[in-house]
């Protein structure tokens, strides 16, 4: 009773988040939301924590504190306002920081960020799960780790750009370190190349940034400011300019073609937890970060570029396809297949129609699923029990027999990223090459060749991997069985591309009512502006 | 009281301490301890005279000139003093010891009184006072001859710089006819190139000690060469004194011949030399196997950085630079506090030695990991937002998005090279044993690490009184530089 009295008070008086009475709490203003920034709070917390209680707690802090960020993610979805009067964007956070340049701490989400705010929950605690077996150094590790979850967090929510920047400055360095000292193949080489591409991508953003700051005269790094025209216009020239140098710094993170080359080599040096981290959530804040910043400030600039990206995007499509089947080592297929899935978002970006902006969207969603549970299968529950990925040596090994589950969990995301009909993946690069069709025809025929090939590779992986021709050995070496930790992730994975193929429009529906927003409305051709 | 003495009662303190520390190290040469206790007594007690007598105003006609902003570096340079004793008192050979810290005190006597004169003489004066005790600092180390040659090397070169500097000025006097800053700054005789030659080389001489090129070569020896706790003191007090006064001298005094990119003037020259010192700082810092040699060379394009700043010649640019100096100098004091416990423990500064860090001391493994990330400009570390409040300014002249341009891809490379230090201290293994030690050091190096962490992540509380000192001081002094852009 006292506590249902204790609430009303609160939610009388605007501002106080803390429902103790007689106790000063500093009061926060009314626009002050808590639960999404609960996302990177927990894990920032989380690291901390890591590094300062006993080693023994290790895993389960870093567990406790992804599962409070997927449940702060999560819970946005039903509490977020669906109706068509409600706000385009919700749970806003305004909070002055640094005046003196315009910069606010303002963080807020639309259906696009909740998505890729739920992905990020789902990647995290799987990627925790599927860490359970490190012993090396176990605090730094949970703690780097739990350092790149927040970062990514923080960018999918923030609307102040100079806010964005340190979100997706954050996750670098990290990056490296997990790489280089809990890698495998050429750790060293793969995480310095990663981290230069991710460096030198963030320079050519942080340049326009700086620039279009100067160029504004708005005195606000406010991402709803520097959109508005009235507020903030830039020349065509400037655009001219600006856009292509800003797209392309955050497209060598989404793997745009040619500026892929980190992410293969990176993949396969980078222990599980990271490839799945660097696939499921690393390469969409490239993606992120081009459709929400860059395409958003510089429409015209968009118009005078679309069409050669798109072009490379589908010659990354084709492409990484193309070179994924020539693979021998499985987790090099992987990593090509993400850069021919990643070439599906960026051409479905290119469209700016409806249906492939919203398709771009799902696809991040549904690709860091579908790419973390494959490099969660190759990288934990296979290479760390055979200490193999050459395709034949495993053919070898009688997979189906020895490991039955991991040999289901390939299949299941096999199929999923061939994109049949009921996962996640089909609806998602079906509604791209939908989009594709009214915008760009011609390239619809290298892009359906991409689908094809992607098929192609899939399947001869999976067979020769699993379901190898020819001679068997009668009795496979027996290896260790799969762990509660394994099937736990792996479970969280499958169901949610299945959920999401049977029911897509619970992401659909809010991906494509965020393109309906003042901020985003522009992108789509036709619309006012 | 005289005003005057009070007005010098902060450098009065310091120089009375540096006469007893001396008369200490005669009588008892062997209480390092309360040797040091005595010398650190000097800028608390230093601090305590600042803040009691917050005098502000001009003395002996801008001989002495004290303003807000003034007082806030001088508070940042006792500062810095003290880490460079408590680094000293950690290091230093028993034999002469009092007379290093005195050294110390009387090196920071010059830098107080260079941030608080408004006359080309006095500036020359506490120039000379501040490098002559760090000649003899960056040579204490009489058992090493690589410190004799750093003190040498350093004398040298800073030689030569002074006497560019005197030059420099006595054709600025020539041609306006007074050493006084305002006065010069009110000078309204016929554009003479006499006084651009003037100008030029007189920046020279502060361009020796900001460590840009081409007056850096001293630069990695001394680093390497000197001992560590003296290369902090010249790496951190030295730098953050001089790029104070160069900032005046150009924007308070100069302001009417910045020039641009088309028309003549000093903005041109920095630019150029700002462009030479990125480009020669951060690439030659890539191949070096020695640390504080590294860090000498990213010293030097950190002057790029903060010449670049100056070189826009926009009045917004000033608090950014000045920002960025302190922060700077805090970052690379801690930066050279961690190579002063790893040669303490392991003897050298090489790469190699660095190799295990995170397994023997994983608190100072992840103090250089703030350190270096935040020199390297990564959020959300102080040096990302100096960095980029730097740039952000400067690009208020858009002549200058060139060097900007150049600044982020050359930042971006500078990366690899902190990286590469990281790479030995947290993740190659190590099987050698490590010393314990030098306590007072690694509590000072977590203290500084913590500061870089919060101004990252909270610069208003530093900006706030930074901008609010501008008022009286330089910024409002300094005609509008002038702009021939639109």
């Amino acid at each position: 009773m006292r506590n249902a009295e204790r609430k009303e008070d609160l939610a009388g008086r605007e501002g106080r988040i803390f429902p103790v009475s007689g106790l000063r709490l500093p009061v926060f203003p009314s626009n002050f939301s808590m639960i999404l920034n609960a996302t990177f709070l927990s894990a920032f917390a989380g690291a901390l924590l890591v590094l300062v209680l006993p080693e023994r707690w290790t895993r389960w802090i870093a567990l406790a504190a992804t599962l409070a960020g997927l449940g702060f993610a999560a819970s946005a979805f039903p509490a977020f306002d669906n109706s068509p009067s409600a706000p385009h964007f919700q749970f806003v956070t305004e909070l002055p920081w640094i005046p003196t340049l315009g910069i606010s701490f303002h963080t807020g989400a639309d259906g696009i960020s909740l998505v890729l705010l739920l992905l990020t929950g789902l990647i995290a605690v799987t990627g925790v799960l599927f860490s359970w077996n490190v012993v090396l150094r176990p605090r730094a590790f949970f703690a780097f780790y739990l350092v790149i979850i927040g970062g990514v967090y923080g960018v999918f929510q923030s609307f102040d750009l100079f806010l964005l920047f340190v979100f997706y400055e954050i996750v670098i360095i990290p990056k490296y370190f997990l790489i280089a000292a809990w890698g495998s193949t050429n750790r060293e080489y793969g995480a310095m190349k990663l981290t230069m591409y991710s460096a030198a991508g963030s320079a050519l953003v942080l340049l326009v940034l700086l620039a279009t700051y100067a160029a504004s005269g708005a005195h606000s790094f406010d991402l709803f400011t520097l959109a508005d025209p009235s507020k903030a216009a830039f020349a065509p020239g400037f655009q001219a300019w600006a856009f292509p140098v800003m797209f392309v710094g955050f497209a060598v993170l989404a793997g745009l073609w040619p500026l892929h080359t980190w992410a293969p080599t990176g993949h396969v040096a980078a222990p599980t937890a990271v490839s799945m981290l660097l696939a499921g959530v690393v390469m969409k804040l490239g993606s992120y970060g081009a459709l929400r910043v860059a395409m958003t400030l510089f429409p015209l600039g968009l118009a005078q570029w679309r069409i050669p990206i798109a072009v490379l995007a589908t010659a990354g499509i084709v492409l990484g396809a193309l070179v994924a089947l020539a693979q021998k080592d499985l987790k090099f297929t992987v990593g090509y297949s993400s850069i021919a899935h990643m070439g599906f978002v960026l051409l479905g970006l290119m469209t700016l129609n409806l249906s492939g902006l919203g398709g771009a969207v799902l696809q991040m969603f549904s690709h860091g699923i579908i790419g973390g549970l494959l490099f969660a299968v190759v990288g934990r529950m296979i290479y760390d029990r055979t200490h193999t990925r050459d395709i034949t040596e495993l053919g070898r090994l009688s997979l189906a027999k020895t490991l039955p589950f991991a040999a289901v969990t390939f299949t299941i995301a096999s199929v999923a990223s061939m994109g049949l009909p009921g996962f996640s993946g089909f609806i998602a690069e079906f509604t791209i090459l939908k989009g594709a069709w009214t915008a760009f025809p011609s390239l619809l025929i290298p892009a359906g060749l991409g689908v094809v090939v992607t098929v192609a590779f899939t399947l001869i992986a999976l067979q020769r991997t699993f379901y190898p021709a020819g001679e068997v050995p009668a009795s496979p070496p027996p290896q260790p069985p799969i762990t509660l930790p394994e099937k736990l992730g792996a479970l969280l994975l499958m169901a949610s591309t299945l959920v999401i193929g049977v029911f897509p429009s619970v992401l659909l529906d809010p991906i494509l009512r965020s393109f309906e927003s003042p901020l985003m409305h522009g992108l789509i051709q036709g619309g006012p502006r | 009281m005289n005003p005057l003495l009070v007005a010098l009662a902060p450098q009065i303190v310091l120089v009375l301490t540096a006469l007893a520390v001396l008369g200490l190290g005669v009588s008892i040469p062997r209480a390092r301890n309360a040797i040091t206790s005595a010398a650190l007594l000097g800028p608390i007690l230093s601090v305590v005279a600042l803040h009691l007598f917050p005098v502000h105003g001009l003395f002996l006609g801008g001989m002495i000139s004290l303003t807000p902003l003034a007082g806030i570096f001088q508070l940042v340079i006792l500062g810095l003093a003290v880490v460079a004793m408590v680094f000293a008192a950690d290091s230093f050979p028993k034999t002469h010891f009092a007379e290093s810290l005195a050294l110390v005190l009387f090196a920071t006597v010059g830098m107080l009184l260079l941030c608080a004169t408004d006359n080309l003489l006095m500036i020359f004066l506490a120039l000379e006072l501040t490098s002559i005790p760090l000649y003899v600092l960056a040579a204490f180390d009489k058992a090493s001859r690589a410190s004799a040659e750093a003190g040498l090397k350093y004398f040298l070169v800073g030689s030569v710089a002074a006497a560019f500097l005197l030059y420099g000025i006595s054709l600025i006097f020539g041609v306006t006819g007074s050493t006084n800053l305002h006065a010069i700054a009110s000078f309204a005789g016929p554009s003479d190139p006499l006084l651009l030659v003037g100008i030029v080389l007189a920046f020279g001489g502060f361009a020796f000690k900001v460590a840009a090129v081409p007056f850096h070569l001293w630069a990695p020896d001394v680093y390497e060469g000197a001992p560590t706790a003296a290369a902090a003191f010249i790496a951190s007090g030295s730098k953050v004194a001089a790029v104070f006064i160069l900032a005046k001298f150009l924007f308070g005094a100069l302001g009417p011949w910045a020039g641009s990119m088309t028309a003549a003037g000093w903005a041109p020259v920095l630019a150029l030399a700002a462009a030479a010192s990125m480009l020669l700082g951060n690439i030659t810092a890539l191949v070096q196997s020695n640390v504080k040699r590294l860090l000498a060379y990213s010293a030097i394009a950190h002057g790029g950085y903060l010449l670049l700043g100056l070189a826009s010649g926009e009045p917004a640019s000033l608090p950014a630079v000045l920002f960025y100096v302190i922060i700077y100098a805090i970052t690379t004091a801690g930066a050279f506090g961690v190579v002063l416990v790893v040669e303490h423990e392991r003897g050298g500064s090489r790469l190699e030695d660095f190799d295990g860090l995170a397994k023997s001391s994983p608190g100072l493994a992840l103090c250089l990991l703030v350190f270096l990330i935040s020199l390297a400009g990564i959020p959300p570390l102080a040096g990302f937002f100096g960095k980029f409040y730097l740039f952000a300014t400067a690009l208020e002249n858009p002549h200058l998005l060139w060097l900007v341009a150049l600044a982020i891809v050359l930042n971006a490379i500078s990366l690899y090279y902190y990286l590469i230090v990281l790479k030995h201290a947290l993740v190659l293994p190590s099987h050698e044993d490590r010393k314990a030690g030098l306590h007072g050091t690694r509590a000072l190096v977590a203290a500084l690490a913590l500061l870089v962490l919060a101004l990252g992540l909270f610069p208003n509380f530093f900006l706030t009184p930074l901008t609010q000192s501008f008022h009286p001081a330089v910024a409002d002094e300094a005609p509008v530089p002038n702009q021939t852009h639109p």
